[in-house]
Order: structure tokens, then C-alpha cells, then sequence
């Protein structure tokens, strides 16, 4: 039996019960997909589901990655001819928080704060999309006013803690 | 992918299934567009990076999946009235929907919602960790590779496809066009398919990566002693490292971050008074006032297409299922026996909201039509369309001390808004089987 089991994990390249996990794996993602064909709008809901997919991977990712060494690569060119020596307090995470954050926000909150959908938000709720924007961009604020604040605090307080390094610097 | 060892019966990252040939040729043949993907740099990623991300979710997954389950259960599928209605072997045991705790079904939708907003930013950061295996070629070196990465598939489709429709649907965003209901529930399957797979298959490697770093010693080291995890099997640990910009502490209280923030702007849609205006981005944070009516929402008369002809002094309450019609005026239903109760209303969508509810029992009107052990009532409303223009209560929920006909909220008439003339209002049910602008009640015996 074992040279048998063997010989099937050789063919299939894992054991045999991991087949049997996947099997059982499509037949009941299969089942309810089938299900959904009952639907007038299955193609909409098979689109939305391999359009989240490559919205993620193809888009989002590849956007945020991209924004991220920009930032990084901005933040080296703006410190000329002082590149291999690292900043003393380094600005990048005190960027890339309030960066995500607003990311974050928007992408959970967008159809707020875009207005999408007013008919049936009034419908639902008896009231207007309108103040989302505003608050959005007030909490925006806050985030990159917070992150700015702290990094004065830690440029000041690194300087105190160490006086020589200022000149040592530049 | 070393997945079992060679005892087992297993074959190496680098061996080939069956056909060996086919897999031989795809790995020389890698597309010219990947080659040219610079090298994922990155000293974070790593299986134990990856891992952490995917405990907080193997935790935190069931509890969005159950809760999601339970509300469709909710939703009364023994009446028809649960959505998607036939949902062949997907049905799920079916039991009368407790009316205790009265704030079950908005413990319940809560849970759901904030905690499914709240795992957003660990599902995007277990996928950043991940991402390079998407462009690693080849992409599978035997049949059970390609098999399992069309399992992720599922598994990372089913979370974005949950993700999205549920963040639209709780922002009245219906941008999509389908039916919310019917995908939610279909793509919850999917997903779970590709969930309990993924944790069979991963479940063994996650413990290992987890038990190859102490956490509590990780969270002690600064930046400047970040290095890369030590190169490992799976080919998550770059090996062409940047230098750190981010401690691993740093990344991780990065991601709880995010979730705290979605936390603080999501649990306000729970809460009341003040409270309830943290929720700053969200439909259900915000307020309609200081008056007995100044509650949320949920379809406005005018969105229901009521006419205030249909509710004024001509309005009549129609009772049937005993051995005689009856109708009641609201001046007949006030002269019956009032009954007052401090109940929450909650909706699918996550948000609730406790007011003190006045009117007559369902019990009593039940038994004035003469249907003293009713199985079920269906109630009407005078709204024509809509997809919960009408709903059944099980006797559980007829029978309950505080189930009622509500006239008033917290000391004066009903608005328009909230449902004048009357409303049902019934602990623990869905907010929306608490039927608005009640014309008509029916108590069925059997």
C-alpha cells in the first residue's frame, strides 16, 4: 500500500487526501455557483467575482506598490548628497500612515463620499450624502496633522538626545 | 512546495507530477512580461509574517461566517422568506429565530459587519504578504499546484467578492445590480469552500512558521535589527532584500491600526446618543434630531409610496385567521390594553437602535381574532412594492410579552417615517420583518 500511495503522490505531486480536500472544495463552490445560474444576473455576479480578483491583484496592488516607491524614491531625492547616510528621524512612515489611513478610509467609504448612490441612500435613510466628503477630508487632515506633529516631536527630542548629531549632519 | 515530507509519500518543491514533461516545458517558458516584475524586495514578507496575518483571520473568519449564516436563519427561511429562498442542499437547519436576548439579531448583525470591516485591513495585508507567489513561475509543477491555486481562486475571490458587495450594501450603494442578498450568500459558500481547504492544507504549515519566531521577542526589536526571515521553501522571503523602512512590530501595528480606525468609525452604528456620531462615514452615524421620531430610518414613506389618504382617519386594521374578519380603527386599537417596551430595532445592515415602543400585544389581538395558540401570523403593510412589504412572524415571536403592534415611540405618535399608524415591532427580529404602515394581520393555527 505504501509504494502504491507513493506512486499516486508521485503522479499527482501531493498526497492523495489533499486531492480529496480540493475535490470537495470545488464541488461545493461548484454547487453554489450552479445555484446562482437561477439568477436573471449570473453573468454581473461571475463578472464582480473575477472582477474583485483582478481589481485587487492587477490594480489596487500594483497602485499602492507603485505609490509606495515613489514615495520612498521622492523622499531619497529630496535629501541630495545625503543619501547614504540615514535621515534621524525617517519622514517615511510618518507619510505612509496618514497615506494609508485616508486610503483605507476611502476605499471602505467611497460611496459616501462621492455621492453614489443618493437615490437609494434617500430612499433608505430619508437623508443626503453630503456631509461625507467634508468629513473625510477633515479626518484626512487630522491623520496627516497627527503624523506631522508627532514627527516634530521626535525630530525635537532626537536633537536634544543627541546635540552633536545636528551639525554632524549636514 | 514542500508540503509532506518523503516519507509521506511526497515530492519536493522542485519535483515535477505527472506529466513531467509539461511542467518541465511551462517553467522554461516564463511569459517576457514577468520577467521583467523587479524583484519583490521587501524584507517583511515571510511565512511567519504571513502566518500571524492568517491567525488573526482563522480566527476572526468563522465568527463574520457564522454570524452571516445565523442571520439568514433570521431571516425565517421555514416562512420563504429568508433570501435567496430555494437554496437546495445549502439549506441551513431551520429553528424558530429566539425573541431573548431582544438585542440577539443586532449582537448578531453587529458582529458581522463592524468585525467584517474591521478584518478588511488584515485580509489586504495577507495578501500583500502573498503577492509574489501570484507572478512566481512556473505556476504550478504538477497537478495538485494547479489545483490548488484555482482553490485560491475561490479563496481570495470569495473574501474581495463578500468584501465588496457587503461594503456596498451597508452604504445603500447598489452599484453592483444584482441581488445582495442571493450573492452574499452564494459567494459566502464559495468562499467557505476555499476557506476550510485553504486552512486544511495550510493549517500545519501556519503552526510551524508561527512556532519559528516568538512573537513577543519580535515585538522588541527596532528597525535597525529588522533583517529578512531565513529563506524558506514556499519563496515568500525575498532574496534580494531592500533595506528595511518598517519594523516587523512597526508593520503589524500598522494593520492593527487600520483596524482599530475602521473599528472606531464602524461600532458608532451600534450605539446610541452621542456615541452613535463616531460612526462619521457611515449612513447609520448620523442624526435626525432630538424629538421622539429622531431615530434612524430604514425606507422612508415616501420611498414606500404610502399615501397619507391610506392613513388617515379611513384607516382600518384588518384581522384575519379567526372565525370571523375583524377590523379595528386606531381609536378601537388605543382603547385596547397598551403595552410599553424598551426594545432594540436592528437591520441586516449592521446598525440598531433601542427606543420605547407603546401599542397592543400581538398576543392580544390574536386572541381577540380568536387564534389563541397561533402557529404564525403574516402581516401587510399598505406599501404596494418592495421586497418586504409583508412578512411571517413565527408563534415564538406572535407570543412574546413585549411582540406588539406599536402605535407610539417613546411617548408620542409614530411618524410617517417610522410606519403611522402602526408598526410591528418584535424583540430580536430583523428590522425589516418589523413591518411599517400595517394594514392587515393574519394568525394562522396551523
Amino acid at each position: 500500500m505504501p509504494t502504491v500511495l507513493a506512486r499516486v503522490g508521485a503522479f499527482y505531486g501531493a498526497n492523495p487526501l489533499h486531492l480529496l480536500a480540493l475535490l470537495a472544495c470545488f464541488a461545493l463552490a461548484g454547487y453554489a455557483a450552479l445555484r446562482t445560474l437561477a439568477e436573471p444576473t449570473w453573468p454581473v455576479i461571475l463578472l464582480w467575482f473575477l472582477g474583485a480578483v483582478i481589481a485587487h491583484d492587477l490594480v489596487l496592488f500594483p497602485l499602492y506598490a507603485l505609490a509606495d516607491r515613489s514615495l520612498i524614491a521622492g523622499l531619497r531625492v529630496m535629501r541630495p548628497g545625503r543619501s547614504s547616510a540615514p535621515p534621524r528621524v525617517p519622514a517615511v512612515n510618518h507619510l505612509r500612515v496618514p497615506l494609508l489611513g485616508t486610503g483605507l478610509t476611502f476605499l471602505l467609504f467611497f460611496p459616501g463620499i462621492i455621492a453614489q448612490g443618493q437615490q437609494t441612500y434617500l430612499a433608505a435613510t430619508g437623508q443626503t450624502q453630503e456631509p461625507y466628503l467634508g468629513r473625510w477630508l477633515l479626518l484626512t487632515a487630522a491623520m496627516f496633522a497627527t503624523s506631522a506633529i508627532i514627527y516634530a516631536v521626535r525630530l525635537a527630542f532626537t536633537q536634544h538626545a543627541a546635540p552633536g548629531s545636528r551639525d554632524q549632519g549636514r | 512546495m514542500t508540503r509532506l515530507d518523503g516519507r509521506r509519500g511526497v515530492v519536493k518543491d522542485t519535483g515535477y507530477g505527472f506529466p513531467v514533461g509539461l511542467w518541465r516545458r511551462l517553467e522554461a517558458h516564463p511569459p517576457s512580461g514577468l520577467a521583467r516584475i523587479r524583484a519583490w524586495r521587501s524584507p517583511l514578507r515571510g511565512p511567519w509574517l504571513t502566518s500571524v496575518f492568517g491567525a488573526v483571520l482563522l480566527v476572526s473568519l468563522p465568527v463574520v461566517i457564522i454570524t452571516g449564516l445565523l442571520s439568514y436563519i433570521a431571516y425565517g427561511p421555514q416562512f420563504g422568506q429568508a433570501i435567496p429562498a430555494d437554496v437546495g442542499w445549502l439549506r441551513l437547519p431551520q429553528f424558530d429565530w429566539p425573541t431573548r436576548p431582544a438585542g440577539l439579531f443586532a449582537l448578531n448583525q453587529g458582529l458581522h459587519v463592524v468585525l467584517g470591516l474591521v478584518i478588511i485591513p488584515v485580509v489586504l495585508a495577507k495578501l500583500w504578504s502573498v503577492i509574489p507567489k501570484l507572478f512566481s513561475w512556473p505556476p504550478a509543477r504538477s497537478v495538485a499546484q494547479a489545483l490548488e491555486r484555482l482553490s485560491l481562486l475561490l479563496l481570495v475571490g470569495g473574501i474581495l467578492f463578500e468584501i465588496a458587495t457587503g461594503v456596498l450594501n451597508i452604504q445603500y450603494d447598489y452599484l453592483f445590480g444584482f441581488s445582495f442578498y442571493t450573492a452574499h450568500y452564494y459567494g459566502a459558500w464559495v468562499f467557505i469552500a476555499g476557506f476550510v481547504t485553504h486552512v486544511a492544507i495550510k493549517l500545519p504549515t501556519m503552526i510551524t512558521s508561527l512556532r519559528s519566531r516568538s512573537l513577543r521577542a519580535e515585538l522588541s526589536i527596532p528597525l535597525a535589527q529588522t533583517h529578512p526571515e531565513p529563506p524558506d521553501p514556499t519563496g515568500l522571503v525575498t532574496t534580494d532584500a531592500a533595506p528595511p523602512t518598517m519594523s516587523r512590530r512597526g508593520a503589524l501595528a500598522l494593520v492593527g491600526g487600520g483596524s482599530l480606525l475602521v473599528a472606531a468609525l464602524s461600532v458608532g452604528q451600534v450605539l446610541d446618543g452621542a456615541a452613535r456620531g463616531t460612526a462619521l462615514l457611515l449612513p447609520r452615524g448620523r442624526s435626525y434630531g432630538d424629538g421622539p421620531n429622531d431615530f434612524q430610518v430604514n425606507r422612508t414613506a415616501a420611498a414606500a409610496a404610502i399615501k397619507p389618504a391610506a392613513t388617515g382617519a379611513d384607516w382600518v386594521l384588518a384581522i384575519n385567521g379567526g372565525s370571523r374578519p375583524i377590523t379595528l380603527d386606531r381609536a378601537a386599537l388605543q382603547a385596547m390594553p397598551q403595552h410599553t417596551a424598551s426594545l432594540p430595532i436592528a437591520c441586516v445592515e449592521g446598525w440598531s437602535t433601542t427606543q420605547t415602543w407603546t401599542g397592543v400585544r400581538l398576543a392580544d389581538l390574536a386572541a381577540l381574532a380568536g387564534v389563541a395558540a397561533p402557529r404564525s401570523a403574516m402581516v401587510a403593510s399598505l406599501e404596494q412594492d418592495g421586497a418586504f412589504n409583508k412578512a411571517t412572524l413565527a408563534a415564538n415571536q406572535v407570543l412574546d410579552p413585549d411582540a406588539l403592534l406599536a402605535l407610539q415611540v417613546n411617548g408620542a405618535e409614530l411618524s410617517a417615517d417610522h410606519g403611522y399608524p402602526a408598526r410591528i415591532i418584535v424583540p430580536a427580529m430583523p428590522g425589516v420583518h418589523n413591518t411599517k404602515w400595517v394594514s392587515s394581520i393574519e394568525f394562522r393555527s396551523v
